[in-house]
């Protein structure tokens, strides 16, 4: 079924939109100049999504459509008819969590976690396309996604042990980035000065 | 939250069918390809356009070829595919480099190559939101005031070439396709631009970028230099694009290009005249970044201090030429 005309009708207030969200085919009617921002959130109730600088500068809105990381605050809603819309609230299995989000939480790789969302998609994608991305991969693939509080360190390091997970590999955190590089090795008391 | 100021939306399948609703549409018309300039600047009420032509759906744009030993990208290619395209990164890759370093991953996954050749201009007083604008009573580029602030005496903007592909393009000697609907005309990339912050563009407004025609790939080197504060993702505040052709160990002929210096790409004929029958060491690569120091002319209205900007253009000049060597 042609869900988006060639030519919209005069002065229209809403148009129907039909594209897929997470999965579930969805059916939307909004007003044409909504980004897809705006209509996850306010249409769908998605607000997994997060609107930041909301001129492309900051990355936590970014999305997938078809795959490939976007970022839905410059993407119209129209644009995707009949495209397949991910966003976080998709990622998790019916049971337990995305081995990245898991990974996440494992090393704090969230502080804040405002840009977490929009971090956990463009990674994904990452590693959909590339199993093994290298440490500089990581870092190219996350460059437009602008983190002010966690710092990058345990978000590369994050996305490495899931995708270690991901390849079926046993990997844990590292210990320094768990606990600094001050660590007691009996893990009982917490060393300040060496 | 900013949002989108109200437009009516059209999706043609055709580049006829394109150009008909632009024409139409006149000075309230807009065409939108990724969108990643237009919306910003539409959110900043820099451009309300009444009517926004989009061209994701026109297959046509998308289309990858070669034609006569020239490789023909489509306008409508978006950045990531011209970057990760085989053929672009074996045969161009001072080209395939110059996509890489635009903004980012996720923006290069909506903004094409067109609409970067596009890219309208730049400046530290128009790129603000309305009400940072409306503070000092706007400038010439949104026609509310006539005086320009980064030069109140200047006759005209001084908005800045900011586009990451075009120096390279200009350098390799790429081309241009225009489509006005019925008729095709081809110019050279170099052929687009006027040094005009408003009307910095040869070309009419409904006439539609339909293809960039890149020259046969032997014979010739290319190579792409970009100053900015952030390596992850800025605009190019100083940026060179190289080509040298070379036969017997010596150049033949050299382009030299810099953007983000001016309101259109600046070519550097003296220093490119330097290089012509010599070999390329460091002795001609020195001689021809001392001769481009001259005609660049940053203005102070973007990252960085101007005098430094100016400064670096001989260093960056020579790591262009060092790339090529």
């Amino acid at each position: 079924m042609e869900t988006f005309p060639d030519i919209l009708p005069a002065e229209p207030t809403r148009v129907h939109v039909g594209f897929q969200v997470n999965g579930e085919s969805v059916e939307v009617a909004f007003a044409p100049h909504k980004t897809l921002l705006e209509v996850l959130r306010e249409d769908l109730a998605l607000t997994g999504t997060k609107h930041g600088c909301e001129l492309g500068e900051c990355g936590t809105c970014a999305v997938l459509v078809d795959g490939r990381p976007v970022l839905s605050c410059l993407y119209l809603g129209l644009e995707c008819a009949g495209r397949r819309v991910e966003t976080v609230e998709g990622m998790a299995p019916a049971a337990g969590l995305h081995p990245l989000q898991k990974a996440f939480a494992d090393l704090g790789a969230a502080q804040c976690g405002y840009c977490t969302p929009g971090i956990l998609l463009t990674a994904k994608a990452l590693l959909d396309a590339n199993a093994s991305p290298t440490l500089d991969e990581i870092k190219e693939a996350l460059a437009g996604n602008l983190c002010r509080c966690t710092g990058y360190i345990k978000i590369f390091e994050a996305v490495e042990l899931a995708a270690a997970w991901t390849r079926g590999e046993d990997a844990e955190p590292r210990k320094e980035t768990l606990y600094g590089t001050d660590y007691d090795e009996s893990g009982l008391l917490p060393v300040v000065n060496r | 939250m900013m949002r989108l100021p109200k437009f009516r939306y059209y999706s043609p399948r055709t580049i006829a069918d394109a150009v008909a609703i632009r024409s139409d549409a006149g000075p309230e018309g807009a065409y939108v390809a990724g969108g990643t300039d237009l919306y910003p600047n539409m959110k900043r009420r820099q451009q309300t356009p009444k009517v926004v032509v989009g061209l994701s759906r026109i297959s046509e744009l998308s289309r990858i070829g070669e034609q006569n030993g020239r490789l023909v990208l489509g306008a409508g290619l978006l950045l990531s595919n011209v970057e990760n395209d085989p053929r672009v990164r074996a045969e161009y890759p001072g080209l395939a480099h110059a996509v890489s370093e635009i903004s980012t991953p996720p923006l290069r996954n909506m903004g094409t190559i067109g609409g970067n050749l596009l890219l309208d201009t730049r400046c530290n007083y128009y790129d603000q939101n309305y009400e940072w604008r409306k503070a000092i009573d706007f400038c010439m580029k949104t026609d509310r005031q006539q005086i320009c602030w980064v030069a109140p005496g200047s006759p005209k903007c001084l908005a800045v070439q900011s586009a990451d592909t075009v120096p390279v393009l200009i350098a390799m000697g790429a081309r241009a396709v225009l489509s006005s609907g019925r008729e095709e005309r081809e110019v050279a990339v170099e052929d687009l631009y006027r040094n005009d912050g408003i009307d910095y563009l040869r070309k009419r407004p409904e006439e539609l970028l339909t293809e960039v025609v890149l020259p046969a790939a032997n014979g010739w080197r290319a190579s792409y230099r970009k100053l900015r504060r952030r390596g992850a993702f800025d605009f190019p505040v100083l940026s060179v694009g190289a080509a040298v052709w070379r036969e017997d160990g010596k150049v033949t002929s050299a382009r030299l290009v810099l953007g983000g210096v001016a309101s259109a790409p600046v070519r550097l004929s003296a220093a490119e005249a330097v290089l012509a029958g010599r070999p390329l060491d460091k002795e001609s690569i020195e001689a021809a970044a001392a001769a481009a120091a001259g005609p660049s002319r940053p203005m102070d209205n973007t990252d960085f201090s101007f005098l430094w900007r100016k400064e670096m253009t001989a260093k960056f000049v020579r790591s262009a030429l060092a790339d090529l060597v």
